[in-house]
């Protein structure tokens, strides 16, 4: 590994001095088989600039490669850029003056004016200057619904979470398990902490919640109502036993089960099964009632490096990221929305369209890694899936932990 | 260990300059040096680092800025760290228990001198030669209600059986439990044989001789004389139990909802998931300690009892 990043390092300072081009390691987790299609998209187009991608892809998911991206960068021998989502991650980073001000790019590039929500530009400022160069847009608000599963119960798709639960019963009958629910934990939390709250507890509530970490509003009636749907749904996943996100999209799309609340990921699953979006599987985003699309996503961040050159071959990649054609380019192939409110994709399914509609109204809020630190998340997450697996403990228990958990919250 | 020093010495050169004990056995101490180092540096040095920053507001990076116990009193106030230090127990004792009887019985049994007894020592050992990763995977395929055990049990007929540990918040420490013994008996099984062929024959003539039966022979006789292979397995497996990290990961990744969480996995969830370092360390911390605590009685009166005597 060592040699290797040396012998890479050297080749790089060959090709420097040579050719004026520069080698740069970008770091990512993105590994599955859409996304590494994704990824060759941006090699691509870096590539043909004349400079050189190296990719250093991470298997295993986010949890395990921040790590291993935050400790090169810390042991001296950082890569020219990596990825982390939207929000908090690299907070600390930034204060420790770890990452490269690629203020000058922004402004050159306008990026005020195109990067929309404005919520993206703002996670990567910080005291007013910006650290990183979003690149798509991912959000947890929707509601996916199994058309061969309502066609075994022999009923319409529901059009709004109430609905839904009428539906329960019909799909029982027919023994299909209303909700796929997968086993991990930020799947379980996830679904309430971003998707049910929202919908539910209404946007008002939530940001009061999220943002200004108003233990009161937890114990408040809008969430009472959203901690007993909650509970409700408890009771309608019994039945599926599957870990991965994955699975459970497989279960509706196999028709064992009724409905998943997933982010929007989920639908290049339904397009690898050769589905169509609006007949052969349903899309309710904020379940039917408050639609609000939470803005998550990547970006890329750019450690400071002592050579000029690779410090400005980190300036062009960050340009080049939210060029016009890249963002087509990698968001057709991720499934993801781009970060800028100016560019159309090329495909555009139903279910896609009513997300890019209420990304044009605005109708947009952060995700909840944007305003809470990731250590609150890891706490809420193992709260919300202990309540999910302990079908002895109650709501209103529940409920007044999660306050405690809020009120603590930086 | 601690050799004493048996030169013959001549009285007079002795008298004159007889080497320091710094200096005595000089080449195999200069060889030590690397090792002494590490365990200084390494293993202490990084113990007491962690011990410091564990009383810190520590979160990505480590920094030194204090926060007294409140990463201790966060700690003991978590559910999680609670139900995981009960899983550490219930793995641990059960665990602890299983691994010797097993090991010892399934030892004893090769030792009657049996048909294809490399056959079978093959078979026991072969779980030990793989990961703890896919061991894990193994058996949460085995122990998976819709494609393993049960769903073979019930397509022979048994519709009502039911049999998914892994799903049961209750008993999910046992489906561990299985996975943890099949890997590690066989190791354990192969150490305690090779005690068992340690054990002079004349020992079991005289016990034949006074009419002893076999299996009193085992518990009253022969168990007593392998004491150090048991010390070396309670280690083995003690360290194996404190641990514990890769199989919950491979197996139930702490689930269903918490039900199955270990101190490792606590540590490290917090280190990295929640990027909450100071958490992680007193968790460690406490890891330590409860080792600790353990360990120094033990340790006192096995090794120290001994060179007394």
């Amino acid at each position: 590994m060592k040699l290797s990043t040396q012998l890479l390092a050297a080749t790089a300072i060959c090709a420097a001095s040579s050719a004026g081009a520069v080698d740069l390691e970008v770091m990512h987790w993105w590994t599955s088989g859409g996304e590494a299609a994704a990824v060759s998209k941006l090699a691509e187009a870096w590539n043909a600039t004349g400079n050189t991608w190296v990719d250093g892809a991470i298997a295993g998911g986010g949890d395990t490669a921040r790590p291993v991206m935050v400790s090169r960068i810390i042991g001296g021998d950082p890569p020219a850029a990596f990825q982390f989502n939207h929000g908090r991650q690299a907070e600390e980073l930034i204060d420790a003056g770890l990452l490269l001000d690629i203020t000058d790019v922004a402004e050159a590039q306008g990026w005020k004016d195109i990067v929309n929500p404005p919520s993206l530009l703002e996670s990567c400022t910080v005291d007013g200057k910006i650290y990183c160069a979003p690149i798509n847009i991912h959000s947890w608000n929707w509601m996916w619904l199994s058309g061969p599963a309502y066609e075994k119960a022999g009923i319409e798709m529901p059009t709004d979470w109430n609905s839904f639960m009428e539906s329960a019963e019909a799909l029982r009958a027919a023994g299909v398990t209303p909700l796929a629910m997968g086993g991990q934990s930020w799947q379980q939390a996830g679904a309430f902490n971003n998707v049910m709250t929202i919908a539910i507890a209404g946007k008002d509530a939530w940001l009061s919640v999220m943002q200004d970490k108003n233990a009161e509003t937890v114990m408040g009636p809008e969430y009472t109502a959203a901690f007993e749907a909650y509970a409700a749904a408890r009771e309608l996943s019994t039945g599926i036993n599957v870990q991965d996100w994955n699975q459970a999209t497989n279960a509706l799309i196999n028709g064992e089960g009724g409905a998943q609340i997933m982010g929007d990921w989920a639908q290049g699953e339904f397009a690898v099964a050769g589905m169509t979006a609006g007949e052969d599987y349903g899309c309710l985003p904020g379940l039917g009632m408050g639609a609000y699309l939470q803005t998550g996503g990547d970006a890329f961040y750019f450690p400071v490096n002592d050579d000029p050159e690779i410090t400005a071959g980190q300036k062009e990649l960050a340009a080049m990221l939210l060029s016009p054609e890249v963002q087509v380019a990698f968001n057709s192939v991720k499934g993801s929305l781009p970060v800028r409110g100016d560019v159309d994709l090329t495909t555009v399914n139903e279910c896609t369209q009513k997300g890019l509609d209420l990304l044009a109204n605005g109708q947009t809020l952060p995700a909840s890694e944007q305003l809470i630190a990731p250590d609150t998340i890891t706490q809420l997450n193992d709260l919300m899936t202990e309540f999910w697996n302990t079908p002895s403990m109650t709501a209103a228990e529940v409920q007044q932990q999660y306050a405690d958990i809020i009120a603590q919250a930086e | 260990m601690t050799t004493t020093d048996i030169r013959p010495q001549t009285g007079r050169s002795a008298a004159v300059r007889r080497p320091s004990r710094l200096l005595r056995n000089l080449s195999s101490k200069v060889a030590m040096l690397p090792l002494i180092f590490t365990a200084l540096v390494i293993f202490l040095g990084g113990t007491i680092w962690t011990v410091v920053y564990s009383f810190t507001k520590s979160g990505l990076l480590p920094r030194l800025s204090w926060a007294g116990l409140d990463q201790y009193e966060r700690l003991w106030s978590s559910r999680k760290w609670i139900v995981s230090i009960e899983n550490l127990a219930v793995y641990g004792v059960f665990s602890l228990i299983g691994t010797l009887v097993i090991g010892f019985t399934l030892a004893a049994l090769l030792d009657r001198k049996i048909r294809g007894e490399a056959v079978f020592r093959s078979i026991f050992l072969y779980p030990f030669a793989l990961s703890f990763i896919v061991t894990g995977l193994v058996w949460q395929w085995i122990l998976n209600p819709e494609l393993g055990l049960q769903h073979v049990v019930r397509g022979m007929g048994f519709e009502s059986f039911t049999f998914d540990p892994l799903n049961n918040p209750n008993i999910v420490m046992f489906g561990l439990l299985i996975a943890g013994l099949w890997q590690g008996t066989g190791l354990i099984m192969c150490i305690m044989l090779a005690g068992l062929r340690g054990i002079d024959d004349d020992i079991w003539k005289a016990a034949r001789v006074d009419g002893i039966g076999t299996v009193k022979t085992y518990i009253r006789i022969i168990i007593p004389m392998m004491r150090p292979v048991f010390v070396t397995s309670l280690v083995l497996i003690a360290a194996g139990i404190v641990k514990l990290y890769d199989l919950v990961v491979a197996q139930t990744s702490g689930g269903p909802g918490i039900s199955s969480e270990v101190p490792a996995k606590y540590v490290m969830t917090a280190m990295f998931g929640g990027q909450n370092l100071g958490q992680g360390f007193a968790a460690s911390t406490m890891m330590l300690l409860m080792v600790v605590i353990i360990l120094i009685p033990w340790a006192y009166l096995e090794f120290g009892g001994k060179r007394r005597g």
